[in-house]
């Protein structure tokens, strides 16, 4: 310009406002028009006289004719049509790669699914036994102590506890609860019988509990011949009729009324089994034992369970600390395992109850945890696929980013573009993933032993989902709208943009996580199941098959020992039959007080007690090493007394048989030593246990069938003779492997849900490899091509393109080794019967990456290998 | 069509356009205005006369080329259409009617 002096312009602040004001159509003519007018006027009138004018010109241009917008020629720029554009190009971009959308929705909603499946399971996890109202002030009344140099935990009390809490301790408790067991009983109605779980309890336990009453009252159970039945319970005993007032019995002997129906606990209680509820006053009016203990204060029997809910103003800690010194009060002569009584309330019960022998806590919790972890990690590498899918991609988006930004678009339109790309995708795979969970939901349940469904009425549950698909999607879509965004416009249209040479580490970094979260998963699912194998496969020291149990659970069961049994064999369907204390799959009583030649006098010993008949050995099948079983051609094997193996190393005795050993002073003679028998937990070293005769210390049947007939056939026989000896039963009966294989259901859960989780993180992640291994094979197509006209042969390109996941792998592997050691070495030093962790199986792991890469790698490098280098070539 | 009644600013504004006839743009129309009645007007004013104007089709406009003397902004020009023409001349042959209407004897 000619003109040396700067140009003058009208006051800005007028010009800002025309441009804030105005149709945009309008402003550059209006704009030009004030400005040559000014120039106009400063020659003429001077520059303030002209910038005088200027502003009126500018107020009289505000005027509604001319702020009308023109619809016509231009879109009004709001913001959802920018949005709606972007969704456009979303669409259209996920409708044009069709793979890379079903990698990336399918990737996310899966892991999104098992986060969520997680989520839920750990909600049902921590709202465990909510559903009691006193939940904040119920207790369980338990006892800490050291024996033999191991802590213990017990829940077990002795019949006065209850009275002494409640008149000793009465102001800080509310209610004091005595409990039996939840176990099975026969309820019979006329001639209805069903074997139901129950439990005895205090007559103010339904207050405690607050039971939801559908007829009765909670205070029902205040008379003695009372019973409150569950919902189910009624229905099944009832059916449509009003059950209260009605009368049954319990065990064919207690004669009751029913004068309450409750809700059924949920499932996510610790009271789930009980099915209904006798008064405990019934309980010790009917048993002989249990009176006798209670009347006497019999303060050494441990048999029972105290549930406790303290009053208003009380707190546990307080109340433990004056109750701890209960024990020591009245046995002081067990102040060597140094008795602590002390109250755990029960938000403790479910998920912090479990110690190990040094005292620390072993709970639930560790589990909630560590599923809690896999479903950060199975999320992580959902998320990690999409932003290495999109980051991929992104050389395939540059000449849009490059277009877009020519056209105006300024960075933080292009940030917002990705994100609600991103967004929309989450969206989607948030859709799908609870349709995935839906479909696990009924499979998961099962493996978990959980009743969870999604819980669509909390606003909670959708806060978090959705609140966490946004949050997946901005740290998803971080990555690709942050580096996609920040392209510079010029250098991308001009051709000569190019990723640098550290461009695709990022992307690597996240395969290596990826795999290495795959294979920790993979060793840890292959030890699991290695651990449980290794405990089935151990010896269990007598012969499983065709055993079954029956419980004794009349009184005429226990008067016709040998007719029973004469019955029994005669029908050709049994090989023998016999009582014990227990059945072969539990070891339940434990005892001390017994002695021995060459005893050190300061051993406090314990040891498992069972009570058999002379049939026992042979229905069971258990072997002898030294000695002969017990026999009834020796009267004297009436004081006769079989061991097993570790009790004779356990008591440090050689040439054990013919030596004596008292019980309580009652003198017994070894007259045989068995094969471990393997009763208690296959993750245990064997007790060291006893046998002796007892016809009346019997609990269950064991009944050993007759292979050569079908078991059904002989279970038909079996009734019929228990319908004569035992009418007021239904015939119910365990069969001993079934029961032996339940030992195993938490290990074999963790298993499967180990393995389960596995297969979707290698599911996921190869997913993602693929979808990167196809687009290298993309990129790198005008190469193949050239190398291929060069001569390079197919197997050339194959490893060519490969060669660069395997090295990712390895590198996976060799990070994924130590920690997957580390964790399941811990892990595994919780069982005292373990297997080893042998370095095959982590070959084995890395090896099946290895495959599973090369498989998933392969299908793209061969396509691409295959391909003609006239057509990769041609095009442009 | 709005009505076909022509405001008296409408009317200059118009003619001005005509008197600028291939030039007349908004300052031009202001200038010529200003020039040719003595009086200063606003931008604003003129700007929704040309408005109104073209909404019932008396003038048409187009964008015209970029000057220097604007810093390089564009001009909406504006044309006289056949039918503002017309209108002009109605007016003025109202005028006319008018004025030959008016008896000598009322000037006396």
């Amino acid at each position: 310009m000619p003109n040396n002096p700067p140009r003058p312009v009208g006051p800005r602040f007028a010009t800002y406002l025309l441009h804030w004001i105005l149709a945009a159509h309008r402003a550059e003519e209006l704009e030009g028009d004030l400005d040559e007018l000014f120039q106009q006027r400063v020659r003429e009138v001077g520059l303030q006289q002209a910038r005088w004018r200027y502003i009126r010109d500018v107020v009289s241009l505000l005027r509604p004719s001319l702020m009308k917008r023109n619809t016509n020629h231009y879109p009004n720029p709001a913001i959802t049509t920018m949005l709606r554009n972007y969704i456009k190009i979303a669409f259209r971009n996920l409708a044009k790669n069709r793979v890379y959308s079903f990698i990336n929705i399918g990737g996310l909603a899966v892991g999104m699914a098992v986060a969520m499946l997680i989520g839920l399971w750990i909600y049902d996890e921590l709202s465990f036994d909510r559903y009691f109202q006193n939940y904040d002030r119920i207790a369980k009344v338990m006892q800490n102590g050291e024996f033999n140099g191991e802590v213990f935990h017990g829940e077990y009390n002795p019949a006065p506890m209850g009275t002494e809490l409640r008149t000793v301790y009465g102001d800080n408790f509310t209610h004091v609860i005595m409990s039996s067991w939840t176990g099975d009983h026969i309820l019979a109605v006329g001639d209805k019988k069903l074997t139901k779980r129950g439990n005895y309890l205090s007559a103010d336990a339904p207050d405690m509990l607050t039971l939801n009453m559908l007829s009765g009252t909670r205070t029902g159970l205040k008379d003695q011949n009372s019973i409150l039945l569950s919902e189910t319970t009624a229905n099944a005993l009832f059916g449509d009729a009003d059950p209260v007032g009605k009368l049954m019995k319990i065990d064919n002997k207690l004669d009751v009324k029913v004068t309450g129906v409750y809700e059924d606990f949920p499932y996510n209680t610790e009271f789930r089994d009980m099915k209904f509820i006798a008064p405990w006053d019934l309980y010790v009016a009917s048993e002989a034992w249990v009176k006798r203990v209670q009347d006497n204060v019999e303060w050494g029997n441990f048999s029972w369970q105290v549930l406790a809910q303290i009053a208003p103003n009380a707190d546990f800690d307080a109340v433990s600390a004056k109750i701890k010194n209960i024990r020591l009060k009245h046995n002081p002569e067990v102040a060597f395992i140094k008795p602590v009584v002390y109250l755990l309330p029960m938000s403790k019960w479910h998920l912090y109850s479990g110690w190990d022998k040094v005292g620390n806590l072993e709970g639930r919790i560790q589990y909630v945890w560590l599923f809690g972890i896999i479903g950060v990690f199975v999320l992580l590498l959902a998320c990690i696929n999409f932003m290495n899918l999109s980051t991929a991609r992104s050389e395939k988006r540059a000449k849009e980013v490059g277009i877009r930004k020519a056209v105006g678009s300024v960075r933080s339109q292009l940030i917002s573009q990705f994100f609600s790309e991103s967004l929309l995708v989450v969206s989607f795979a948030f859709v799908l993933a609870i349709g995935l969970v839906l479909l696990i939901l009924p499979v998961f349940n099962e493996i978990a032993d959980k009743q969870i469904g999604i819980l669509w009425a909390n606003p909670v549950f959708w806060l978090c989902g959705i609140g966490f698909s946004v949050l997946t999607g901005l740290i998803a879509g971080s990555y690709p709208a942050l580096y996609l965004s920040s392209f510079q416009a010029v250098k991308v249209l001009k051709g000569t943009f190019r990723v640098g040479r550290f461009a695709s580490i990022p992307r690597q970094v996240l395969v290596v996580v990826q795999f290495t979260v795959s294979v920790t998963l993979i060793i840890g699912t292959i030890i699991v199941f290695r651990q449980i194998q290794h405990a089935k496969d151990r010896p269990v020291g007598y012969d499983r098959s065709g055993l079954i149990t029956v419980a004794m659970n009349t009184p005429e069961l226990h008067q016709h020992y040998n007719a029973l049994r004469d019955d029994l064999i005669r029908t050709g369907a049994v090989i023998d039959m016999s009582t014990s204390s227990t059945p072969a799959t539990d070891l339940n009583s434990q005892n001390s007080g017994f002695d021995w030649e060459g005893k050190d006098p300061n051993f406090k010993e314990n040891f498992g007690t069972i009570a058999v008949t002379h049939d026992f050995g042979k229905t069971v099948g258990w072997q002898f090493v030294k000695g002969r079983d017990f026999s009834r051609q020796f009267t004297s094997d009436s004081s006769g007394m079989v061991l097993n193996e570790t009790a004779v190393r356990y008591m440090g005795i050689k040439d054990p048989v013919g030596k004596q050993v008292k019980w309580n002073g009652k003198p017994y003679r070894v007259v045989g030593v068995i094969k471990d028998m393997l009763m208690d937990s296959p993750f245990k070293p064997v007790y060291q246990t006893v046998y002796v005769l007892d016809y009346g210390w019997a609990n269950v049947i064991n009944i050993k069938l007759n292979p050569a007939h079908s078991t059904r056939e002989s279970l038909a026989k079996i009734e019929s003779v228990f319908r004569k000896y035992n009418p007021g039963s239904p015939f119910d009966y365990r069969f001993t492997d079934q029961q032996y294989a339940l030992k195993f259901a938490a290990e074999e859960r963790i298993g499967k849900l180990a393995s389960g989780f596995a297969i979707l993180a290698i599911l996921i992640s190869c997913l993602g490899l693929f979808g990167l291994a196809s687009f290298v094979a993309e990129q790198r197509t005008k190469e193949i091509g050239v190398r291929k006209v060069l001569g390079a042969s197919v197997t050339n390109v194959w490893a060519l393109l490969s060669r660069d996941f395997v090295v990712l792998v390895v590198i996976a592997f060799g990070i994924a080794t130590p920690i997957a050691w580390y964790f399941l070495n811990t892990w595994l030093h919780k069982y005292e019967y373990r297997t080893e962790l042998s370095w095959w199986i982590f070959a084995v792991a890395g090896l099946g990456a290895l495959i599973v890469t090369l498989l998933t790698v392969s299908f793209q490098s061969i396509k691409a290998a295959l391909m003609n280098p006239v057509k990769s070539l041609r095009s442009e | 069509m709005k009505g076909t009644y022509l405001g008296e600013f409408e009317e200059v504004v118009l003619l001005a356009v005509a008197i600028r006839a291939g030039d007349a743009y908004g300052a031009a129309v202001v200038n010529e205005i200003e020039q040719q009645m003595g009086r200063s007007v606003n931008l604003g004013a003129v700007h929704s006369a040309l408005n109104r104007l073209q909404e019932k089709g008396l003038v048409s406009s187009e964008m015209g080329g970029m000057t220097a003397e604007r810093g390089g902004r564009r001009k909406r020009l504006y044309k006289v259409t056949a039918y503002g023409q017309r209108a002009l001349e109605e007016i003025r042959q109202l005028r006319n009617q008018m004025w030959d209407a008016i008896p000598k004897t009322a000037w006396s």
